[in-house]
């Protein structure tokens, strides 16, 4: 799927639109698009601080803070303050419609960052895109943010869910003999693009899969879902699920006996909340793909980077969690918008907002897994698209293979 | 009293229908986006009239009106998505089918009273938004993705915007239904569902048949709270489950009880109460933070809820109610001690 998007050449209609004005304009040119100007910056947000969907506020709170930390300590960006404006929507679809219409219409923003959730911006998806307003770096992993065709105003971050079970789904073929598959899914959209991206990646052989069970949200526990996949004889043991369900998962599966190859979705690979409490003993030997360095693996305590996040992090954003890996996810998107906005220089148009965030070639994003990078070009709005394997053990994971990109796939 | 509150009556209707007009001369102040803003309080407005109707007239505590609000949204939605059916023509497309189920939740509830038709109302609010993920009906509502629609588009060419053409639509629905409830609590029928709220067996005796009054009046409820659903659709262009959680029919309780229950005015208040404040709650807290140098976090929710509190005591029968008594007392301390009492009788009187 992903390959035969990238066939289309080009999209004529971005290229137009990139290059609308495509004339290079000298440094000491000023141009500003609304929301920009000699002094200002301003950024609009929305994320859930309210509401079932919660746990994701601490992401909205490290972007703050490091807009705060860019305007303290370098006068902002080539001395134009952020103005940061993060909305609650309480991840309410309807809400961040009117919280965007907010933003675009009356505060006015240059562009909005970093939205969090699939309905959330599927709702305002095509707004954005009549208004011509960048919505850049969208947090989810849905596969829809990067189609510059039909919506060359829409840009995604993070590697795509189904990409990533592509992945799986192809080691899986590769590596386990007479593999019988057991799938546990979160009953919603971030369950289903996994889903489809298995059955995808799985292809004619997709009736490996024998058992396929779900769970909603607001389930106590998996226990019984974990004891119909041991039930089927699965020997694969294929894990769509958010932290505790996933601990719970594992847990569950030791207990009963049942000794699967596990293949755990990226969405749960934090040692601190997952792991730990699903216990290492059970856990050893599980597979999943990473791109970002989990802050409670004790493999990155002497990386570079992992140092001055973790400096970052007292100085600036004291209080928040070390072993919460939405302050790594912030931090790194945030480092990547920082980086666009510096490399508009003073033509600070939508256009050109568009088009250097179309234009990173193998840049080093702060936190991500050695190797992996970021690059972007006007058919390619997808910045991360490669993932490495690892596989835990002990109490830490153990990166194995090499860097996979979603072309090779 | 009557005609001047007639006259009030008019000029509001009259400066709603005329200062979007203003759009092109002050596009600062009259803008899409505010245009948009009033249409979803507009929407809210409906809504929580529908609630009023059950609750405030006659006497049933629901706490799953969301519930039905997804069902009108999901009707328009279905039919536009599926059957290409105009937007317009999914309005008694949405009606019709929550007042059948709303009808058909009246009658089960028949047999439950206060607090638990209350429950048994929320978990209905509970469970919509897992029903429409439900599989076998994932064809039709898109599942958890939800359905992406169009704007309403301006007919006849009308040199109008999206948002003007959809403060209209919605101006000219709302101010028909609530023509409709005026006319319905003012004749023989409503009465009757205000004698049933009042005493329920005195009703009963004067051959007033409750179970069908209160089942249809759940259904009429329901109607139009799907209707506010149905509205809504076209103006957010988009559903999807996650947008009709319980806050939601939290949200249209409070509305109603800050408006004033029982009042039709009170509706309107409320349904714009609630957008207003839920919108500003965000940057009160803000405010409270970094203008007022509070050392701790203040979630929006709490702003809300110490918002409602002081209103609660401030103004115990809702805001409508509240300034009503605020108006009677400033005229009777003008007049004179004599009239006080007369004041006094003639507020029992309107709070009802």
């Amino acid at each position: 799927m992903r390959t035969n998007r990238r066939m289309f050449l080009g999209g004529a209609s971005t290229a137009a639109v990139l290059s609308a004005s495509g004339v290079s304009f000298a440094q000491g040119d000023k141009k500003y698009s609304d929301g920009a100007s000699d002094t200002e910056i301003k950024i609009g947000h929305t994320n859930p601080y309210s509401g079932p969907a919660s746990a994701y506020g601490v992401i909205g709170k490290t972007l703050q803070a490091y807009w705060k930390y860019v305007n303290e300590t370098q006068g902002g960006v080539n001395g134009r303050k952020i103005n940061f404006i993060s909305y609650d929507d309480g991840y309410t679809p309807s809400k961040t419609v009117e919280l965007v219409r907010q933003l675009v219409e009356q505060d006015k923003v240059l562009c909005t960052f970093n939205t969090l959730g699939t309905p959330t911006n599927t709702a305002i998806h095509k707004y954005m895109n009549q208004k011509k307003v960048p919505m850049l770096f969208v947090a989810t992993g849905a596969s829809k943010w990067g189609k510059p065709k039909e919506f060359p105003w829409t840009m995604g971050f993070q590697p795509d869910y189904h990409t990533e079970a592509v992945i799986y789904a192809k080691h899986i073929l590769a590596n386990v003999k007479d593999s019988k598959i057991g799938v546990l899914m979160q009953n919603d959209d971030y369950g289903k693009d996994y889903w489809e991206g298995m059955r995808e990646g799985l292809g004619k052989e997709v009736g490996r899969v024998v058992k396929h069970v779900t769970y909603e949200v607001t389930d106590p526990t998996v226990d019984s879902q974990v004891i119909q996949l041991k039930d089927s004889g699965a020997n694969v043991f294929f894990n769509i699920s958010t932290p505790k369900f996933a601990a719970q998962a594992m847990r569950k599966a030791a207990d009963i006996g049942w000794k699967p190859a596990q293949y755990l979705n990226n969405v749960s690979a934090s040692v601190a909340t997952v792991m730990k409490p699903a216990g290492f003993e059970n856990v050893q030997g599980v597979l999943t793909a990473a791109y970002l360095m989990d802050p409670t693996d004790k493999q990155w305590d002497d990386n570079a980077d992992m140092k001055m996040w973790k400096e970052w992090m007292g100085k600036y954003n004291a209080g928040a969690s070390l072993s919460d890996a939405s302050n790594v996810f912030a931090y790194s998107v945030v480092s990547l918008m920082h980086e666009t906005l510096k490399k508009c220089g003073n033509d600070l148009t939508r256009e050109n907002l568009m088009r250097q965030a179309a234009n990173f070639q193998k840049w080093k994003l702060p936190m991500a897994l050695p190797g992996i990078t970021v690059s972007t070009s006007p058919t390619d709005y997808y910045p991360i698209q490669a993932v490495q394997l690892q596989r835990f053990k002990g109490e830490t994971w153990e990166l194995f293979g090499d860097v996979m990109h979603a072309e090779s796939t | 009293m009557a005609a001047s509150s007639k006259k009030w009556l008019w000029g509001l209707l009259a400066a709603a229908f005329l200062v979007p007009l203003l759009r092109p001369v002050l596009p600062d102040i009259v803008s899409d986006y505010r245009l948009f803003l009033v249409s979803t309080m507009m929407i809210a407005a409906i809504a929580v009239l529908g609630l009023n109707l059950l609750t405030g007239f006659n006497g049933q505590i629901s706490l799953g009106h969301g519930a039905f609000y997804a069902v009108g949204a999901y009707t328009a939605a279905v039919l536009m998505d599926q059957a290409n059916w105009p937007y317009w023509a999914t309005i008694p497309a949405a009606a019709i089918v929550c007042f059948i189920v709303g009808y058909l939740f009246g009658l089960p509830a028949l047999k439950l009273e206060g607090h638990y038709l209350a429950l048994a109302t929320f978990a209905l609010a509970l469970a919509v938004p897992q029903i429409l993920k439900y599989k076998w009906l994932e064809g039709l509502t898109g599942g958890v993705q939800g359905i992406v629609l169009n704007k309403p588009e301006v007919p006849f060419g009308l040199p109008m915007s999206e948002d003007q053409w959809l403060y209209y639509y919605v101006l000219i629905v709302m101010v028909l239904l609530y023509w409709g409830a005026a006319n319905m609590l003012n004749s023989r029928s409503g009465r009757a569902m205000k004698a049933i709220r009042d005493y329920a067996i005195a009703a009963d005796t004067m051959g007033i048949d409750t179970a069908l009054y209160k089942t249809v009046t759940f259904g009429i409820s329901a109607a139009y709270t799907g209707i506010a659903g149905a509205l809504s659709a076209s103006a957010i262009a988009f559903v999807a489950p996650d947008s009709f959680n319980i806050f939601l029919s939290i949200k249209f309780l409070i509305g109603l009880v800050v408006g004033g229950i029982g009042s039709l005015a009170g509706s309107v208040v409320g349904g714009i109460f609630y957008v207003l404040v839920d919108n500003s709650a965000q940057a009160l807290s803000t405010f409270a933070k970094n203008d007022l140098g509070l050392q701790f976090d203040l979630s929006a929710y709490t702003v809300f809820g110490i918002l409602l509190i002081v209103l609660m005591y401030l103004m115990p029968m809702g805001i409508v109610g509240g300034v009503y008594y605020l108006v009677q007392s400033m005229r009777s301390s003008m007049r004179g001690p004599q009239a006080q009492q007369q004041a006094a009788t003639q507020k029992q009187h309107a709070t009802r």
